[in-house]
C-alpha cells in the first residue's frame, strides 16, 4: 500500500500527540499523584505507537512502546513520579520529536535511541512490585478491569457471601455477523447463573456493536470457572473465552483513585445551586475530564478559507439585497424566510470569520517545556507565567512569530534571570519570574516578555556598542536610556560576555527585530538595571476580526475600534468650552479636546447638526479625545481589511471592512487622531 | 508581427485601450465608499467580491468634466504588479486584436491633457485607439 498520502496526516497527528504528551507531562510534574493525567499521556503515547508501527517507523514505535511501559507502571502505581523519571521521559519525547521531524523532512525517522530505551527499561524494572503481572500486551491475560467504588463494594460483598467473581474475556469470531445478538446471548447465559457487575466496553456500546471482536465482563456467580466456560462456549460464533478470578489487590487501588476523583467532583459541584445543575455537572464533569485534551480537528488549507470567506461575503451582499427587497414587497412570509436566512448566515459568518483565527496558545504552549529544560540546564529557578494565551491572531502571523519569541525567551532566561544564589544575595526571591503576556489593543496584538532579572546595563551596552563600532563615543553620552537599550537590536551586537549555546547561537536580536518588522510589527525594550527588562512586540492584525462601533457622519459610515473607545456621550452644544482655538468638553472632571470628524474627513455636509452632539470618547495611552459624529449605529464584529497596495497610509484610516450590506466602511485609526 | 489583445473603453468621445493581460475584470458601477484626504480622482473604495479595491475616476484623472454615472458606466479592474485598482470609464465596448506594428508614437497634439498617460495610438479603419500607459495613470498617486 502506498503510504505517502497518509504521511502528512501521520506527521501532523504525531506532532499533536507529542504536544499533548509534553503538556500533560508538565502537568504531571505539578500533580504527580493525579493518575488521570497519566492516562491522558498513555492514550497519546499509545496512539502514537500504533500509528508509527502502521507507517513502518520501527524506532519510533519501539521507543514509544518503552515509554508506554513506564507510563503503565506509573498508572498502576508501581513506579512513582520523580523529577529524574520525568527527565528521562522528556528526553524520550525529545527523541520522538526529533524522529518525527526527520520524517517530516523526508528522512527515515531512524535514530539511535538505545540509551534512552535502556534508561526507560531501568525505570520500568526499578520497582520490585509484582513484576510478573507486567504482561506483554499481546498475551490475552490482560484482563485488569478498573472498578469504581460501588462495583468494588459489590465484588467484596459477594465474595464474603461465597460468590466467585470472574473477569471473562470473550472473543467473537471474526466473521460473526450479529455481534450484538451474540453479546445478548452471552449476557443471557451469564445472568442465568450469576450477575454481571461490569462490562467493558459498556453495555450500550456492545449493543451498538461498537467494539471489535472482544469484550470483557465481570461476573459474580456460584458456578465454577469451568462451568462458566462451557456455558459461554455453547453460544455460537464465540471463538475464545478466557476466565480469570478478579484480583482484589489490583482492583482496589483503582477504586481508591476513582473515589478521589469523586470527592473532587463533589467539591466542584458545591457552588452550583439546583439539583438539576448538579447532576449535569457530574455528568459533564466526568466526561469532559476525559475528552478535554483530545480536540477533534481537521486541517484545511488557509487558501481555501480565504476563498470561503470571500464567497461568503458575496453571499452577504445578496442577503442585504434580499432583505431590502423583502422590506419593499412587505410580504410576511418572505419576511420570515429572509429573516431566518439572515440569522443563519449571521451565525455562519461568525464561524467563518473565526476559522482563520488561531489562539496564540498554539505558540505559547511549547514554551513551558522549553523554559523548564533551560532552567534545569542553567541551574536557575524559573517560573513562567503565561497570560492571555487565548488571544487570537491570524494564522499567518502565528506561523511566523514562534522563532522570535523563542529567542526572546531564551534571552530573558539566559541573560535576564540570575542564578539562585545571586538572586538571594540581591534580596530577590530565588525563583525568577518570566511573564509572557499577549493582548489585543487597537488594531494590534501586543506580546510582552517580562523578566525580573538583572536588567540591561547601560554601561555594558555602550561599551560593547562602541567596541563594535555601532556608535561613536561622542554619540554615546547623549543617548537616552531607551535609545541605549535599542542598541541591542543593532546587527552585530551580542551582549553575552561568553557565548552560551542558549541564546548566543550566532544570531542576534537583530534577527528577531527583522522578523517582526517583516510581519509589519515592531519590537521595543525597556529595562531597569537590577529590576528586570520587558520586551514588547507589537503586531498588526493583518486579517483579523475586531469589534468596532459603527458611527454615522452625515451619510457615511465609519467604524471605530472598540478597544480604543472609553465610552460614548451625548453632549449639549452649550457645554462645549473653548481653549486655545480648540473646542473641549469637561468629561468626568477631565478636559477632553473635541475632534469633529466631519471636518477632519471632509465629509460632504447635507444637513446641519442639531443641539446635541454624539461624542465617542477614545484614548491613546493616557491621552483622550472626543470624536464628534452624527449618530451611533451600534457595535459589530468586523473583518479588518487593508485598503490595498494602492492607497497606502491614508490619514487616520487604518483599514476598511465590509458591512453586512456589502458596502465598505472605513476604520478610524484613533492613534493617528490623538497627538 | 506580434498581436496584442486589448480591451477598448470609452471616455467622453474618445476610445482608449488597455492590454487584456492588465485587466482582471469589468464590473458594473456599485456603491463606492469615499476615502477622505486622498487625491480627487480617487473616488473611494468598493467591495470587489470581498476585496476592498480603490477606484479611480479616469475622467477626473484626465481632467475631463465629470458626468453622472449611466447604465453604460463600467469599472475596469486592472492589475499592475501588486496593485489592483478599478478605473471608472463611460463604457467598455470591445475586445480587439491589434498588431504591435500598427502602434504609432503619440502625436504631439492628440489630447492636451492626457498626453502623459499614453503609450501610443493605433488606427483601425476610422477608429483611433489611444493606448493607455497604466504605470503613468497609477503613478504619482501615492498618497
Amino acid at each position: 500500500m502506498d503510504m505517502s498520502q497518509y504521511l502528512e496526516v501521520f506527521i501532523d497527528e504525531s506532532k499533536e500527540h507529542l504536544q499533548t504528551i509534553n503538556e500533560q507531562l508538565l502537568e504531571l510534574e505539578k500533580n504527580p499523584e493525579d493518575l488521570s493525567i497519566v492516562n491522558e499521556i498513555f492514550r497519546s503515547a499509545h496512539t502514537l505507537k500504533g500509528m508509527s508501527a502502521t507507517m513502518g517507523f520501527e524506532d519510533l514505535a519501539n521507543l514509544t512502546h518503552q515509554m508506554e511501559n513506564v507510563l503503565d507502571g506509573i498508572r498502576n502505581q508501581k513506579i512513582s513520579v520523580t523529577p529524574e523519571l520525568l527527565d528521562v521521559v522528556f528526553r524520550a519525547v525529545d527523541d520522538l520529536e526529533a524522529m518525527v521531524h526527520s520524517i517530516a523532512e523526508g528522512g527515515d525517522g531512524k535514530r539511535d535511541v538505545t540509551e534512552v530505551v535502556q534508561q526507560l527499561r531501568q525505570i520500568e524494572k526499578g520497582e520490585p512490585v509484582t513484576p510478573s503481572s507486567k504482561s506483554d500486551d499481546k498475551k490475552p491475560t490482560l484482563l485488569q478491569q478498573t472498578y469504581d467504588e460501588f462495583e468494588y463494594t459489590v465484588l467484596q460483598q459477594s465474595k464474603e457471601q461465597g460468590f466467585n467473581s470472574y473477569e471473562i474475556r470473550v472473543k467473537l469470531r471474526a466473521d460473526c455477523l450479529l455481534k450484538a445478538a451474540r453479546v445478548f446471548m452471552i449476557f443471557e447465559v451469564l445472568e442465568q447463573v450469576g450477575e454481571i457487575i461490569k462490562s467493558s466496553p459498556t453495555v450500550e456500546m456492545l449493543e451498538a456493536e461498537q467494539f471489535d471482536q472482544e469484550f470483557i465482563v465481570t461476573v459474580v456467580s456460584k458456578e465454577t470457572k469451568e462451568d462458566l466456560y462451557k456455558r459461554i462456549m455453547k453460544v455460537s460464533e464465540v471463538e475464545e473465552v478466557v476466565i480469570e478470578p478478579v484480583q482484589f489487590s489490583k482492583a482496589a487501588p483503582a477504586a481508591e483513585e476513582k473515589e478521589k476523583l469523586k470527592t473532587e467532583e463533589l467539591k466542584t459541584e458545591k457552588p452550583k445551586q439546583t439539583q438539576a445543575q448538579t447532576q449535569q455537572a457530574e455528568k459533564s464533569g466526568s466526561s469532559s475530564s476525559k475528552g478535554n485534551v483530545s480536540n477533534k480537528t481537521i486541517r484545511v488549507n488557509i487558501e481555501r478559507l480565504d476563498i470561503l470567506m470571500n464567497l461568503f461575503e458575496e453571499l452577504v451582499i445578496d442577503r442585504g439585497r434580499l432583505e431590502q427587497i423583502s422590506r419593499e414587497l412587505n410580504n410576511p412570509e418572505l419576511h420570515e424566510t429572509v429573516e431566518r436566512m439572515s440569522r443563519i448566515s449571521g451565525d455562519l459568518q461568525n464561524i467563518i470569520l473565526n476559522m482563520r483565527m488561531v489562539p496564540i496558545e498554539t505558540v505559547f504552549n511549547r514554551f513551558p517545556r522549553m523554559v523548564r529544560q533551560l532552567a534545569r540546564d542553567l541551574g536557575k529557578k524559573i517560573n513562567l507565567e503565561i497570560i492571555g494565551a487565548e488571544t487570537e491572531l491570524d494564522r499567518t502571523v502565528i506561523d511566523e512569530i514562534g522563532d522570535p519569541l523563542v529567542h526572546l525567551l531564551r534571552n530573558a532566561i539566559d541573560h535576564g534571570i540570575e542564578t539562585p544564589d545571586v538572586r538571594r544575595a540581591k534580596g530577590k526571591p530565588e525563583e525568577g519570574t518570566v511573564k509572557l503576556k499577549a493582548y489585543h489593543s487597537g488594531n494590534h496584538v501586543f506580546i510582552e516578555i517580562e523578566d525580573d532579572g538583572a536588567g540591561i546595563s547601560r554601561e555594558k551596552v555602550l561599551k560593547k556598542a562602541i567596541s563594535k563600532g555601532i556608535i561613536s563615543e561622542q554619540n554615546a553620552a547623549s543617548l537616552t536610556d531607551k535609545q541605549v537599550y535599542e542598541l541591542i537590536f543593532a546587527s552585530g551586537f551580542s551582549t553575552a560576555e561568553k557565548v552560551s549555546d542558549i541564546s548566543g547561537r550566532g544570531v542576534g536580536l537583530d534577527v528577531v527585530k527583522n522578523t517582526i518588522e517583516s510581519l509589519g510589527g515592531s519590537v521595543t525594550v525597556d529595562s531597569q538595571e537590577g529590576v528586570g527588562s520587558i520586551f514588547s512586540i507589537q503586531l498588526p492584525l493583518t486579517l483579523s476580526i475586531i469589534s468596532v462601533m459603527l458611527v454615522e457622519i452625515q451619510k457615511e459610515k465609519y467604524a471605530i475600534p472598540l478597544s480604543s473607545i472609553i465610552e460614548t456621550a451625548i453632549v449639549k452644544k452649550e457645554d462645549i468650552l473653548h481653549a486655545h482655538n480648540q473646542k473641549v468638553i469637561d468629561f468626568r472632571g477631565k478636559v477632553v479636546p473635541l475632534l469633529f470628524l466631519k471636518d477632519i474627513f471632509e465629509v460632504p455636509v447635507s444637513k446641519e447638526d442639531d443641539d446635541f452632539l454624539s461624542v465617542v470618547i477614545v484614548r491613546k495611552g493616557e491621552k483622550m479625545a472626543g470624536l464628534v459624529v452624527d449618530s451611533f449605529i451600534g457595535q459589530q464584529e468586523v473583518v479588518l481589511k487593508s485598503l490595498g497596495n494602492y492607497l497606502t497610509s491614508v490619514f487616520a484610516i487604518s483599514g476598511a471592512t465590509i458591512l453586512g450590506d456589502g458596502q465598505v466602511a472605513l476604520i478610524i485609526d484613533c492613534n493617528a487622531l490623538i497627538k | 508581427m506580434a498581436e496584442l489583445k486589448v480591451i477598448v473603453f470609452q471616455l467622453k468621445d474618445k476610445e482608449y485601450a488597455i492590454p487584456v493581460q492588465q485587466v482582471r475584470s469589468i464590473e458594473k458601477i456599485q456603491h463606492i465608499t469615499r476615502v477622505p484626504r486622498v487625491p480627487k480622482f480617487v473616488k473611494g473604495v468598493i467591495n470587489l467580491r470581498g476585496v476592498v479595491t480603490p477606484i479611480i475616476d479616469l475622467r477626473t484623472r484626465f481632467g475631463i468634466e465629470e458626468t453622472a454615472f449611466s447604465d453604460n458606466t463600467r469599472v475596469i479592474i486592472v492589475a499592475l504588479g501588486e496593485i489592483e485598482v478599478g478605473l471608472i470609464v463611460d463604457a467598455a465596448n470591445d475586445v480587439i486584436d491589434i498588431s504591435t506594428d500598427a502602434i504609432e508614437p503619440t502625436p504631439e497634439v492628440v489630447d492636451s491633457v492626457a498626453v502623459d498617460y499614453i503609450n501610443g495610438v493605433v488606427k483601425i479603419g476610422k477608429r483611433l485607439l489611444i493606448l493607455l500607459n497604466l504605470e503613468k495613470v497609477l503613478e504619482t498617486t501615492k498618497v
